[in-house]
């Protein structure tokens, strides 16, 4: 029996979403997706390029919070492979190799997501982080999104979308939109994807140890259930090992789920 | 020049560029000579940080042309979080990419750049200015037409520059400083040194002249310009004068107290006196 935990369950289901991915810029916002990637990285898709979440494409595993320039814990084994700053970033996105993961805190069931802002964009009752890059990402590439809190982020509607859904890109002339690729959405509780007929949100996979009465139970609209629903997989012991000791020995991931 | 002569050439109304991103090389002294100008109703055009929230909550400005505003490792801005739940001030946001492009179809001198950014989201709908174009050449791609920002004065910190107005830039990214020098009718760029032209490649590679002195209208050297913010490979951010900041959005008493400690000071030297001062009471804490 795994003794893994459920961040580490949740890190392995968020890894996934990169598998098949091969040689791309896997750029994830944020601790535990950068985590995700690296994992992914190091255990099944060795092509993956990675940064340092600064300027910096390295090779090697480095650990959570190390970067080329503040290196802390990882001095040794850090090889740069290339240059990344923003603006070649965004050059690199809309050339399409880059898969994003970012955060939501609202997502419908086509797959709209909002950071934007709560209430009306014009005065809003939360000002959050803005549309940042996720209109230009969403249309551009492949995203994934990280929801470590599914009962407040899954709604029926968002208030502002900032990275389009299906349905909104569906809507625009032919050619706009064929790069948009929503790939998956992991939550605390479960994997999702939009494989569906209509390209709406589907369970994909719940995690070891949720129930899918849970799972429901925080999903305030119509959800794509198959009928034999998987379980998440655990990790292995290799992937366990690379999470606690190389990528995350801190315990970092952990602050997502208090 | 000074920080104040720069202002000098500003004027109330102005569409003002400022480079950096985030919290991150922000030419804050010249930021704060306008704070203590007379200067109102400012439109900013930024990769925001603490230069737009400081703005914000002096009330100097009318409207914002931003790709983000944050502080890096404080995620929201929090002074503009108030402006912008108060509606005090015009947001006119960009997708972070769009926002590239606006800068550089001003450099370019073309009315607007087309882009995938921003299709299908919400950019488009509360930016009603915004168009789209259709490809002409049948394809029938349907693009935002990105226009091109009008920017009266761009300020812009780098690391190094000589005293004619090349500049240089030593970090791990330049940002979008040399479009913002190029897409103004004028600028002005402070530096943490002046250094003579014949040793700028004693600094760092020719890669790193990025900014001509054909895109710069003055210099202001200005050691330790950039704080709050970070300013590699000089000095990182000062995260406990940040936090300090940022906590002035929850307190109006905390606010005052940080205009009269930190803003209403006469010149960039009393600021820095006042820094070390700061700086020898915590060494003095500390023993």
């Amino acid at each position: 029996m795994s003794d893994a935990t459920i961040d580490e369950i949740c890190l392995v289901a968020l890894a996934e979403a990169f598998r098949g991915d091969g040689e791309l810029l896997c750029h994830p916002m944020g601790p535990f997706p950068v985590a995700a990637g690296r994992l992914a990285r190091a255990s099944f898709e060795p092509d993956l390029m990675l940064t340092d979440t600064i300027a910096y494409a390295v090779v090697g595993t480095l650990p959570l919070g190390a970067t080329v320039c503040h290196p802390g814990a990882a001095d040794e084994g850090i090889v740069v492979e290339g240059y990344l700053p923003f603006r070649t970033v965004f050059d690199q996105a809309w050339s399409g190799h880059r898969h994003v993961v970012m955060g939501a805190s609202q997502i419908d069931r086509h797959g709209n997501q909002n950071f934007a802002a709560i209430g009306d964009y014009r005065k809003p009752k939360a000002q959050l982080l803005g549309l940042r890059g996720a209109p230009g990402n969403v249309i551009n590439h492949t995203t994934s999104y990280w929801i470590p809190n599914q009962a407040r982020a899954f709604v029926e509607s968002v208030d502002v979308v900032s990275g389009p859904g299906y349905d909104r890109v569906a809507a625009l002339p032919e050619g706009s939109g064929r790069f948009h690729e929503i790939r998956r959405v992991v939550t605390e509780l479960a994997a999702y994807d939009f494989e569906t007929p209509d390209r709406t949100i589907r369970l994909r996979s719940v995690h070891p140890g949720v129930s899918l009465d849970a799972v429901l139970a925080a999903t305030p609209f119509e959800l794509a259930v198959p009928e034999d629903v998987p379980a998440s997989r655990l990790p292995t012991a290799e992937e366990l090992h690379l999470i606690r000791d190389v990528i995350d020995p801190i315990g970092i991931r952990k602050h997502e789920f208090r | 020049m000074t920080e104040d002569e720069v202002v000098a050439e500003l004027s109330s109304g102005m569409t003002i560029g400022i480079g950096g991103w985030g919290s991150r090389r922000k030419p804050m002294s010249l930021v704060r000579a306008i704070l203590r100008s007379g200067l109102q109703d400012l439109h900013v055009v930024s990769y925001g940080g603490p230069d737009v929230g400081l703005l914000c909550a002096a009330g100097r400005v009318r409207k914002i042309t931003y790709g983000f505003v944050s502080l890096d490792s404080i995620p929201l801005e929090p002074h503009f979080r108030i402006a912008r739940q108060a509606g005090s001030v015009e947001a006119r946001e960009f997708d972070e990419g769009a926002f590239y492009l606006g800068l550089l179809a001003a450099v370019h001198r073309v009315p607007f750049y087309p882009s995938r950014a921003g299709l299908g989201s919400d950019m488009l709908t509360y930016n009603p200015e915004l168009k789209t174009v259709t490809s002409p050449y049948g394809d029938g791609t349907e693009l935002v037409a990105v226009p091109a920002f009008d920017i009266d004065v761009s300020l812009v910190h780098m690391n190094r520059a000589d005293a004619v107005g090349n500049g240089q830039f030593l970090g791990p990214d330049l940002y979008f400083d040399d479009l913002f020098a190029m897409a103004a009718k004028r600028t002005f760029m402070s530096c943490e040194r002046v250094v003579a032209t014949e040793d700028l490649l004693k600094e760092g590679s020719v890669h790193t002249l990025k900014i001509p002195r054909l895109h710069t209208d003055g210099v202001v050297e200005a050691p330790g310009g950039a704080h709050f913010t970070e300013c590699p490979p000089d000095y990182s951010r000062d995260e406990t004068f940040q936090r300090e900041y940022a906590a002035t959005a929850r307190d109006p008493d905390a606010w005052t107290r940080f205009r009269t400690d930190w803003l209403d000071l006469a010149s960039h030297d009393a600021y820095r006196a006042r820094l070390a001062e700061r700086e020898h009471k915590t060494a003095e804490a500390d023993r």
